[in-house]
């Protein structure tokens, strides 16, 4: 690094726009290769596992392997959000479980008791309904976070159970097993979300590529965005320009509430049935997924696509392990040790970041260092 | 006996760089037995940074440190206390959960068969000290219950304890009264008559002269004057400070105040780190169209939380805040930008800057409303108005893409200042808007503050240096314990009643009630 520095310098006065240049472009192509590590990460993972079997890189696999991706990376977006703030979520499991009991309720039939008739509402209203109950456990989260002052670790795993514990009793602990609807009622359809396809690739995946996309606008094109960002960045900051901040909290974790309750009715449509179990333990790969995307755990940095390539690592590494026969105890095993070198790579990528702005800066300085005499008085 | 004092520690040829800030720039310092060695230098001439290195808190990132002639690496603050150097800091680095005793021997407890912590011992050495330092201050009192001064005492008996041969102090007598600074002098002289080699900080330039066997000045990061103490004045160091003619520095041009802008009426903020007492005390001030309002005071004076409360981030007590005739003491941090209170925070790290973020996006971060199309951010004009403030304001930077952590001190605070300025303000509130920049980029931040006066907007200027308080603001308050204790015209104002305006509380109080 010394040698690029004191090349990019030469003994002539430099112009002065030059040596920022150089800083700028230095940086760029660090922000490149860190950006770039999950993805690389990624590749040599389907290229390993390309080799150990035939049957990993196959068309039918790969559509396989990325509806499973799908669940995990709806999670991943609505925790990334909540992670660029500064926080965490750790109910966007037990959502994912509560949002298929939902689901299960309203198509086999809401028996209102006092009326003595049984709702069966359209599978548009059941979709709305269970991502309006997601808002709503995530607009909880973020008001014991804001309003009450309780740290986002402690609020949504206190919420974790609530919401879990909310879906058993609902479902008094049991599945519900036919999701299919009945033509004659009018609420056939429910498994379209889970099982139907538009262009050959299934819905649950251009779901996934739909909420990816609007995630992206919304953090890199909204005030809304610069807002996260800014308040995971410094919070006090981000107060004392008019941010906001409380509300902006409370936002990100009502989109992480609807990310997780989608999942969760993706899983229950595949399936045609719901379990008040579905989704135990989510919270943990989505989290995964972000930090293996390169997200800081402190808020402020990390984007989308970083989110979704963890994703796709995560989800590919699983099911690669599983075609090539690893045994599952093993699987748990790597998949830590995966997540714990994605966040040593992203450490010593950001030491040697930071030194290499530093170094840039004093090569600039020492260059044009010439000792200033004090103006004559 | 050397009459000039052996040297006991030398810096050779220091440099310091912070991310793209050269904090230092080849300097040599020596510091000698004996003898006390006087620093000089306003906010981020480098003083602190080398106080650290000489106590092993920082790396220097090129040079060599020497103790007693041998080259020493210093591993951490551990380690040169082990070397006999201990530092007294500017900010107050104590344990309010724990007793003055627990305090003073942190990390150095004495040990009683082997493992537990020799309670008695060090509760007789701590009433040793506090004796010494004539404080009648039991050793089991909880740091938390002192005032700031008394604080300021029990960080020299830390220091004290350590008995050791090099002592630097950081702004020791910022809080401490007439009385407790005369015994501390009575300490230093006590101290170097046996030996210790003591370096002192201060930005009383009169009572550190007092002391002072040497004095050095520091300005943008180097050495620039060096002098016995016997043949030098103050208005020798201000000179060395400020490095040219303050008529340079400062504006000339004053405009002309028009119609009030900002009132306050009889503010009161609370203390929120000592309860029951208040950091902001029946404060009434005006701030005119046109006119720049200075706000002097010393360390904990309340200036931070006055400007804090009147932007919103604290809620008074009680008390009337009017902006351009409208009452806005109920408003959000937004609604008072929005109505034109734009602050410039003390602090441009914890409150101003957001680091992940690029020069363009730190500077919109509290206008990227004004710049929305549909639904999003319009680049194109954002990216007009950013670099239209970085002209304005001259930030010299890469670009608007550069990451903000790339500029110097001096470029960063003109990002802060771009950034309020972009909000539109009527009334700014600056918030020690020098601090830690060079000379030249201070120049251009006072001729931005004077023509942003000219053009009607109200500016509140708030600091804590003397050259700034006496020559930048058309009207001068003089802040001490949460009060304004008194006013000045420009012109009228002289450093001797500065001074003694914000520090002698007492006879202000006996006069000033009435009026």
């Amino acid at each position: 690094m010394s040698v690029a520095s004191t090349s990019a310098s030469p003994t002539s006065a430099p112009p002065p726009a030059e040596a920022p240049a150089t800083t700028a472009g230095r940086m760029r192509m660090f922000n490149l290769i860190l950006e770039a590590r999950a993805f690389i990460a990624l590749i040599v993972l389907i290229v390993v596992f390309s080799l150990l079997s035939d049957s990993y890189l196959t068309s039918d696999n790969l559509v396989t392997m990325t509806r499973h991706v799908a669940i995990n990376a709806l999670l991943a977006i609505g925790m990334l959000m909540v992670i660029l703030t500064g926080g965490i979520d750790l109910s966007v499991g037990s959502i994912v479980g509560l949002a298929g009991v939902i689901a299960g309720v309203l198509l086999e039939g809401l028996t209102v008791g006092f009326l003595d008739v049984t709702l069966f509402p359209p599978v548009w209203a059941v979709v709305v309904i269970a991502l309006t109950v997601g808002a709503f456990v995530g607009a909880i989260n973020g008001t014991l976070v804001t309003r009450f002052g309780v740290a986002p670790f402690i609020a949504t795993l206190g919420m974790l159970y609530i919401a879990r514990g909310t879906g058993l009793l609902i479902s008094n602990g049991e599945t519900y097993p036919n999701l299919g609807g009945s033509p004659a009622l009018g609420n056939t359809g429910f498994d379209f979300l889970g099982s139907g396809k538009i262009l050959t690739i299934p819905v649950s995946i251009w779901l996934m590529v739909l909420f990816a996309a609007i995630a992206t606008v919304l953090t890199r094109k909204t005030p809304f965005g610069r807002w996260i960002y800014a308040i995971g960045g410094n919070e006090r900051a981000a107060e004392l320009a008019g941010i906001q901040v409380n509300k902006v909290k409370r936002r990100v974790y009502m989109i992480s509430g609807v990310c997780a309750a989608m999942a969760g009715l993706i899983i229950a449509s595949e399936l045609t049935s719901a379990a008040p179990q579905a989704g135990e333990t989510f919270e943990l790969n989505a989290i995964a997924a972000v930090v293996i995307g390169g997200t800081s755990l402190m808020g402020g940095r990390g984007n989308v696509r970083g989110a979704l390539i963890g994703a796709f690592v995560i989800g590919f590494l699983a099911d690669g392990l599983v075609i090539v026969g690893v045994s599952t105890f093993w699987q748990i095993v790597i998949k830590g040790a995966v997540i714990i070198l994605a966040v040593i790579l992203d450490q010593s990528q950001q030491r040697i970041q930071r030194r290499g702005a530093a170094a840039a800066a004093a090569a600039q300085l020492s260059t044009s260092q010439t000792p200033r005499t004090p103006a004559a008085a | 006996m050397n009459t000039n004092g052996q040297p006991v520690m030398r810096a050779r040829e220091i440099n310091k760089v912070f991310g793209a800030t050269h904090a230092l720039r080849g300097v040599d310092f020596t510091v000698r037995r004996e003898r006390v060695t006087a620093l000089f230098g306003e906010n981020g001439a480098g003083k602190s940074t080398l106080m650290k290195i000489l106590a092993g808190i920082e790396a220097p990132t090129t040079g060599t440190l020497e103790l007693d002639g041998d080259s020493v690496v210093l591993k951490g603050p551990r380690d040169a206390a082990a070397r006999g150097i201990a530092i007294i800091h500017q900010e107050l680095s104590l344990f309010p959960n724990l007793s003055i005793a627990d305090n003073i021997f942190m990390a150095r407890e004495h040990i009683r068969s082997g493992v537990l912590v020799d309670q008695s011992a060090q509760r007789k050495i701590t009433g040793q000290l506090m004796e010494r330092l004539s404080e009648q201050l039991e050793p089991t009192t909880l740091v938390s219950d002192l005032r700031v001064g008394q604080q300021q005492i029990v960080e020299i008996a830390r220091a004290l304890a350590q008995e050791a041969r090099v002592l630097i102090m950081d702004e020791p007598t910022s809080a401490l009264s007439v009385a407790e600074v005369d015994v501390l002098f009575r300490v230093i002289r006590d101290l170097t008559a046996h030996g210790v080699a003591v370096v002192y900080i201060s930005h009383h330039l009169e009572e550190a002269l007092e002391i002072a066997d040497h004095v050095v000045v520091f300005r943008d990061g180097q050495l620039v004057a060096e002098a016995q103490a016997a043949d030098v004045n103050a208005a020798w160091v201000v000179e060395k400070m400020v490095g040219r003619n303050p008529d340079q520095l400062f504006p000339s041009e004053h405009s002309q105040a028009r119609n009030a802008l900002l009132e306050v009426e009889d503010l009161v903020v609370a203390d929120p780190t000592n309860p029951g007492r208040l950091s902001v005390d029946q404060v009434s001030l005006t701030v005119h169209a046109g006119e720049i309002v200075g706000l002097y005071g010393l360390m904990g004076a309340g200036r931070t939380e006055l400007l804090e409360t009147l932007a919103g981030r604290v809620r008074p007590v009680s008390g009337r805040l009017v902006l351009d005739g409208k009452p806005v003491e109920r408003s959000s941090i937004a609604q008072r930008i929005k109505l034109g209170l734009a602050l410039v925070p003390e602090d441009r790290q914890r409150d101003g800057l957001v680091q992940g973020m690029s020069v363009g996006q730190n500077l919109t971060l509290p206008s990227v409303l004004r710049f929305v199309k549909r639904l999003w951010v319009s680049a194109t004009q954002e990216r007009e108005a950013v670099e239209r403030t970085m002209k304005d304001v001259t930030v010299k930077a890469a670009g608007p893409q550069a990451p903000i952590g790339s500029l110097s001190g001096g470029n960063q605070q003109k990002v802060v200042l771009g950034k309020a300025l972009l909000t539109q303000p009527r009334v700014l509130l600056l918030d020690e808007p020098t601090r830690g920049v060079d000379v030249g980029a201070k120049a251009e931040i006072f001729e931005l503050i004077t023509q942003q006066a000219k053009r009607g907007l109200g500016i509140l200027f708030a600091t804590s240096e003397m050259e700034e308080a006496l020559h930048v603001p058309d009207r001068l308050l003089v802040m001490s314990k949460g009060r304004i204790v008194r006013e000045l015209r420009r012109g009228s104002a002289t450093r001797e009643g500065i001074m003694s305006a914000s520090e002698g509380m007492t006879q202000q109080a006996a006069t000033g009630t009435s009026s």
